[in-house]
């Protein structure tokens, strides 16, 4: 019966992992929905943009606050995992604090640092809660985060605290059985961790051995659970961008912002268009491909970095707040295009779910269900929201390849840029002027 | 203002069996729009003032494409940018220098996978080589000391990453050079950018060239200087706009015309 803690402990650790790795395949199964680019090149500079921006959270600090916070929060849950590790061993062969005899004072220091990188963490949590809350920052209070992105913030600002205070409760109460010789830890005297040696007697001082050695498994058992519950609700969260902010940053666009991906399949036609000597009539070569949709209306017509963006962005709104469209009241928001595309492509991932893996026409999209003309004919293409992204989203190209959708497929621009086409195309000008008349100026006084 | 300009095409150069040291695109805002033709003409008199060999395409340049692209129309795009190619290939052209931030984007970074590859440089940054080369000299003139702020254009800064040229420049003319809240990589779009220029803006709450405005006005320049025609439009209809409740006069000036009026050209 004494192996009934370890049987509970690995059941737990399993079906964990085992649920999380089955929401891991519906991810990169729904990321393959979208379709193929190729972004392999020049490892050499994504490595280095992926340390830079992810790992050293390079552009998190063009705002330093929420910089520092972010990075205390970081740091400790980092840190934390190798705290992670001893329980894993601990609750598996039933030992306690595994790492302590083989580590020695190196385990305190260990021990000591996840503590003080917890305090900073609780610190920062708590800061962050004020912020979202009581301070309501405008970014974080706009109208796409009402409902299920805000009770998400919330929430995994509240676990964190639960964990943190878990780690305090555990080697608290630890600390003060250690000290009366009744750890489960062999010998008598003070663990010396940074802040439980104080934190465990002024808390939990003159608690009865049994409360004690309670409080300690309430608070080792807590931080377990909490991390597997964590694990697993990632992937209903805005959280998931701790582990795709990696991929995200070492996929993203590598050419000069301002240049824009070229159409292959209207490069073929063009030229075919061009060329005098082409029959218009002729049949399709044997092999060739038909001829894809112009632009994108759906999820499955963006590519996976698109839909990869969509699933890493944290919605923190730093693309919305420096979108000059957004921040002079337009309907366009970058970070509601992105989520957008992720509702939209959960929604896509349900219903192959639900259809034996085919999915099966909803009759709705994309455009128009989730994003409308309005917002995307609000943009200046300027690329703020994809300079200010923290972790290299674009959310500009998703805008872009809608554009080419509602021209190319539903020639539905508005009617001004009808005409300012129209004007290019006849008279090399976005205005009514003769191409003939473009030297005129030397001329002019 | 004796308007001697000397502005040679690429054919009249071919057929004195001449190459030039460097193309220039003069773009539609240039060529058509009648504050963007004042650019063009002042680049020309400093060119000509240092003795560059350019050439323009005249009669044979058109839209580069960029407002087309932008609008989601890939097809006129690609057109207008094979056409173009063509004709700057048949004259070999090798170096393009532009003063439309919009057609140098899509010049250096878009022509090349339709076969379009050239140097392309934005006039700032080609007037920032012709002072290191000690071609050209520039003085504060009529600007010394006065109060000048830079408008990033998003398809120079942003979009090139750049950010330099234009404030070296204005640095030479003795002038004091203020820093908007928002600028270089942080700068506010002027509001034209994506083919918004033509086409009247989604409902909101305010113009973002108004907006932009703003931000120039909190320095209390003398001058906005910006690299861009239609910046310099957005930037003209927002102080036009903002001067009905301010006194007092804020000019709006692309980079060449500062440097032309400073030498007197």
């Amino acid at each position: 019966m004494s192996y009934l803690d370890n049987i509970v402990f690995a059941i737990v650790l399993v079906v964990s992992i085992g649920y999380f790795a089955k929401n891991v395949k519906k991810i990169i199964r729904n990321i393959k929905l979208g379709q193929n680019v190729d972004r392999t090149d020049n490892s050499a500079a994504r490595c280095r943009n992926m340390t830079l921006v992810a790992l050293g959270q390079k552009k998190m600090f063009t705002r330093p606050i929420p910089a520092l916070l972010h990075f205390m929060l970081y740091a400790a849950f980092v840190i934390t995992q190798i705290e992670l590790l001893e329980i894993i061993v601990d609750g598996l062969f039933g030992t306690h604090r595994f790492f302590k005899i083989s580590l020695g004072g190196f385990y305190t220091f260990l021990i000591s640092f996840i503590e003080i990188l917890s305090l900073l963490a609780l610190i920062a949590t708590v800061l962050f809660l004020i912020r979202r809350n009581l301070l309501k920052l405008p970014r974080l209070n706009k109208e796409e985060l009402l409902g299920w992105p805000k009770k998400d913030a919330n929430l995994i600002l509240i676990m964190e605290i639960i964990l943190v205070l878990c780690i305090f409760t555990m080697n608290g109460t630890d600390e003060v059985l250690y000290s009366l010789g009744n750890s489960h830890f062999e010998g008598i005297g003070s663990f010396n961790f940074a802040i439980s040696q104080f934190l465990g007697p002024a808390f939990f001082g003159g608690l009865s051995e049994g409360t004690l050695h309670i409080l300690e498994r309430i608070g080792w058992w807590g931080h377990f659970l909490m991390v597997m519950a964590f694990l697993n609700y990632l992937y209903y969260s805005k959280h998931l961008h701790i582990l795709l902010a990696f991929p995200n940053t070492y996929f993203a666009n590598l050419k000069p912002q301002g240049e824009f991906d070229n159409l292959e399949a209207v490069t073929k036609e063009v030229k075919l268009m061009m060329d005098p000597n082409a029959d218009p009539f002729a049949a399709p070569a044997e092999g060739a491909e038909l001829p894809a949709k112009f632009g994108a209306s759906d999820i499955q017509d963006l590519n996976w970095v698109q839909l990869l963006n969509a699933y890493t962005c944290t919605e923190c709104g730093r693309c919305s707040s420096v979108c000059p469209a957004n921040t002079t009241g337009k309907k366009l928001s970058p970070r509601k295009i992105m989520m957008d595309t992720r509702d939209r492509m959960e929604e896509v991932g349900r219903n192959i779910d639900a259809n034996k893996g085919v999915f099966v026409p909803d009759n709705k999209s994309l455009l128009n269900d989730y994003i409308t003309p309005e917002e995307l004919w609000a943009c200046t293409s300027c690329n703020a929201c994809v300079e200010e992204c923290p972790v290299s989203i674009s959310p500009l190209s998703i805008i872009m390849d809608m554009r080419r959708y509602l021209v190319m497929e539903q020639s539905a621009a508005p009617a001004a840029l009808n005409s300012m086409m129209t004007n290019v195309e006849n008279n090399g000008a976005p205005w009514p002027y003769n191409q003939q008349d473009r030297l005129n100026w030397k001329n002019e006084l | 203002m004796s308007e001697n300009l000397i502005v040679p095409t690429m054919a009249e150069m071919l057929a004195q069996g001449k190459q030039p040291e460097v193309l220039f695109w003069v773009g539609c805002a240039g060529s058509f729009d009648d504050r963007a033709k004042k650019i063009t003409k002042a680049f020309v008199r400093i060119l000509n003032s240092a003795n560059v060999s350019f050439a323009v395409l005249g009669t044979e340049e058109s839209c580069t494409g960029d407002p087309a692209k932008r609008a989601g129309n890939e097809f006129l795009f690609q057109m207008q940018a094979m056409m173009n190619i063509e004709v700057l290939n048949a004259y070999e052209a090798k170096k393009i220098v532009t003063a439309c931030p919009h057609c140098f984007n899509t010049l250096k970074n878009e022509y090349p996978e339709l076969g379009g590859k050239y140097e392309v440089v934005h006039h700032t940054e080609f007037l920032k080589s012709l002072l290191n080369d000690g071609r050209l000299s520039i003085e504060g003139g009529q600007f010394k000391g006065k109060k000048i702020t830079f408008h990033d254009p998003c398809y120079l800064g942003r979009a090139n990453k750049i950010y330099e040229a234009p404030r070296d420049l204005i640095e030479k003319l003795d002038v004091e050079l203020v820093e908007m809240k928002r600028s270089k990589a942080n700068g506010l779009c002027c509001g034209a950018g994506g083919a918004q220029m033509f086409k009247d803006a989604e409902k909101g709450n305010k113009e973002i060239n108004i907006e932009r405005t703003e931000d120039a006005l909190e320095t209390t320049p003398d001058i906005i200087a910006t690299g861009c025609p239609f910046c310099n439009t957005m930037m003209t209809d927002g102080i036009k706009h903002k001067e009905k409740e301010k006194e007092g006069e804020v000019k709006v000036m692309d980079i060449a015309e500062l440097i032309a009026n400073a030498q007197d050209l």
